[in-house]
């Protein structure tokens, strides 16, 4: 325990007397799921890495309870690059409210002086990371695709229809989200773990905690794989014309293991719930198959697939924008060909 | 109770846009602009409260160039009850939301409202920023990606039901809050001609950085824009085969 408090209070001694030099030093705001971290925040640690060479990576982790240490655990071992977890314990961060974390993300930059902090572009992510941008007065960079450099970074604009290379030009620290599926997560193994450390919470700002409160959720059902990170994504659009007809979507996504996606026009319609949404403004997927039935290719449902390795669109409109992006197109009623491909393909891949 | 809504000018959305061959921007000359949709579903929503009761105002703010006044007055021909032009003459997607989030705190400071809407995203930037950086400079609460609200005025509370990766969340959040809208909020209505010509003598008041003591902070340079890569062109297959055949040997991902 000790040697851990003397290696924070050495590095950040470190940090604070190599004003002008290049030392990189980020904090990861983690999230993490029940007793493991989420991989979309291993992908900001991997986004991390490619900001330069001396980077000293630390992760903070907030919650409370026993989940809480098994997080904080996970998060000392799943990466290599990770010299440090800092764990924020109080019942303030049991559900994630964004008002405690920005004031914990301010605290632990007022202390540590990190030269970047990055979160993943998630809902946890969008939600934070601004909020505590704006207590920092730092212009925060989101949805990044590509570092070009320690302060150069590209992010896509108009739905992905452009892409805007910027430079952060003002003082630390530099604030990202970034986007997981362009920060691929490879299974690196480490030696040892990471020291971790508790956050002292006792000058934490008070004010602004309860003011929001945790009511409910209602999510999915948690044995279809992830979207965010299926290695196939099959998606239905309006042509499955109700719910009923979704569940063929769902067969043919079980047979190939794969997650189930939809576009907004499937969902306003009800067939689906909301968090099965791909697009500009739902999920950025980039699976190595994306099989679209039903859906037209709307501009903004593009948006959320355009890093897919290869494209399969089946619909009975020749002229659907989709057969514009799509490696292989087939012109047909999806009616006919779903039912044909779950007869035909080969049982459940596995990963390879 | 006032309501203030934020909403940002934009390329409307079914716009194919083109990025300039000099690359410092995207062709907005000659281009179709509207009000960004989730801003108009911000402005719905507050016009509704209104309607329902719950609240007496409805003020349209915008934050931009001259033009911005035709969006406002789109707003007030929605149903708002008066606009705020805060005229910024820069460029392009230039003011960032770092610099949007300041005015409106001011703007807040000025008209009091006990509730702030904004679309949670622009369509041209795709930030989704301002609304959470706004909450964080007024120590306000957020319920942000919003898919339902419903207000209590009994208890000055509002009840937000939240899109997030998993599915719904609902928050009960102390007023005074700020609120950032998703899609399925709610269909935002169409101006009617009436409505319209009402909107002509409503007020749009003109205020300056000056005036609300905002300097702009320019901490993000735009180096380039370019186009995505483009995908290889695909082939159009004429059977469930062969599509088959085409994923496993040619592709190799089934």
């Amino acid at each position: 325990m000790a040697i851990n408090v003397t290696l924070f209070r050495a590095l950040r001694t470190q940090r604070s007397t190599i004003a002008l030099s290049r030392f990189i030093s980020t904090l990861i705001l983690t999230e993490h799921d029940g007793s493991f971290v989420k991989s979309s925040s291993v992908s900001a640690i991997v986004a991390a890495k490619s900001l330069g060479e001396d980077n000293s990576i630390s992760m903070l982790l907030a919650g409370s309870g026993p989940s809480l240490e098994e997080a904080a655990a996970d998060a000392a071992k799943c990466h290599p690059s990770v010299s440090q977890v800092l764990v924020a314990d109080s019942d303030k961060f049991k559900y994630h409210l964004a008002e405690p974390w920005a004031k914990l993300v301010e605290l632990v930059q007022r202390r540590g002086g990190y030269s970047h902090i990055i979160a993943a572009s998630s809902s946890f992510g969008k939600n934070i990371l601004p909020r505590a941008a704006a207590l920092l007065d730092a212009s925060p960079i989101t949805d990044v695709v590509e570092i070009l450099g320690s302060h150069q970074f590209v992010r896509p604009i108009y739905a992905g229809n452009a892409l805007s290379t910027v430079r952060y030009s003002g003082d630390q620290p530099c604030m990202l989200t970034i986007r997981s599926t362009s920060f691929l997560v490879s299974t690196e193994s480490r030696l040892g773990t990471a020291a971790i450390s508790q956050v002292d919470l006792s000058t934490i700002d008070e004010e602004i905690v309860g003011k929001s409160r945790y009511v409910g959720c209602s999510s999915q059902d948690a044995e279809r794989p992830d979207l965010g990170n299926a290695r196939i994504v099959i998606t239905g659009g309006r042509g499955l014309k109700s719910a009923e007809n979704f569940k063929m979507i769902e067969k043919l996504a079980e047979k190939l293991g794969a997650a189930v996606g939809a576009t907004r026009a499937a969902v306003d319609a009800g067939f689906v719930p909301n968090e099965l949404q791909v697009g500009q403004t739902g999920k950025i997927v980039a699976p190595e198959l994306y099989m679209a039935f039903g859906v037209s290719g709307a501009i903004q449902h593009l948006a959320g697939i355009r890093d897919s390795k290869v494209i399969v669109a089946v619909n009975k409109d020749a002229d659907a924008p989709i057969f514009q992006v799509a490696d292989y197109g087939l012109v047909g009623d999806l009616f006919d060909v779903v039912p044909e491909l779950i007869e035909k393909l080969p049982e459940k891949q596995l990963a390879v | 109770m006032k309501i203030m809504v934020a909403i940002k000018r934009v390329v409307d959305y079914a716009v194919k846009i083109r990025v300039k061959p000099d690359k410092t921007g995207v062709e907005t000359n000659n281009v179709k602009m509207s009000m960004n949709p989730f801003c108009e579903i911000a402005l719905e929503e507050a016009i509704r409260i209104k309607e329902s009761g719950l609240a007496t105002e409805v003020v349209a703010v915008s934050v931009g160039l001259a033009q911005c006044v035709d969006t406002i007055r789109t707003g007030l021909a929605m149903g708002a009850d008066r606009g705020i032009h805060v005229e910024w003459k820069g460029e392009g997607l230039g003011l960032g939301p770092l610099n949007v989030a300041k005015v409106l705190r001011a703007l807040v400071e000025m008209e009091e409202p006990r509730l702030l809407i904004l679309g949670k995203q622009a369509i041209d930037d795709d930030c989704n920023q301002t609304g959470q950086m706004v909450a964080g400079l007024l120590n306000w609460p957020q319920g942000t990606f919003a898919s339902k609200v419903v207000l209590d005025k009994e208890k000055q509370t509002v009840m937000v039901d939240r899109e997030v990766d998993g599915g719904l969340e609902t928050l009960c959040l102390d007023l005074p809050a700020v609120i950032t809208t998703d899609l399925r909020l709610n269909q935002p209505r169409y101006a009617t001609l009436p409505n319209i010509m009402k909107a002509k003598s409503k007020p749009i008041k003109k205020v300056t950085f000056e005036d609300l003591k905002v300097k702009v902070k320019s901490d993000i340079e735009v180096i380039q824009v370019t186009e995505p890569p483009k995908r290889k062109a695909g082939v159009i297959l004429s059977s469930v085969d062969e599509l088959i055949n085409k994923l496993k040997n040619e592709a190799r991902v089934i």
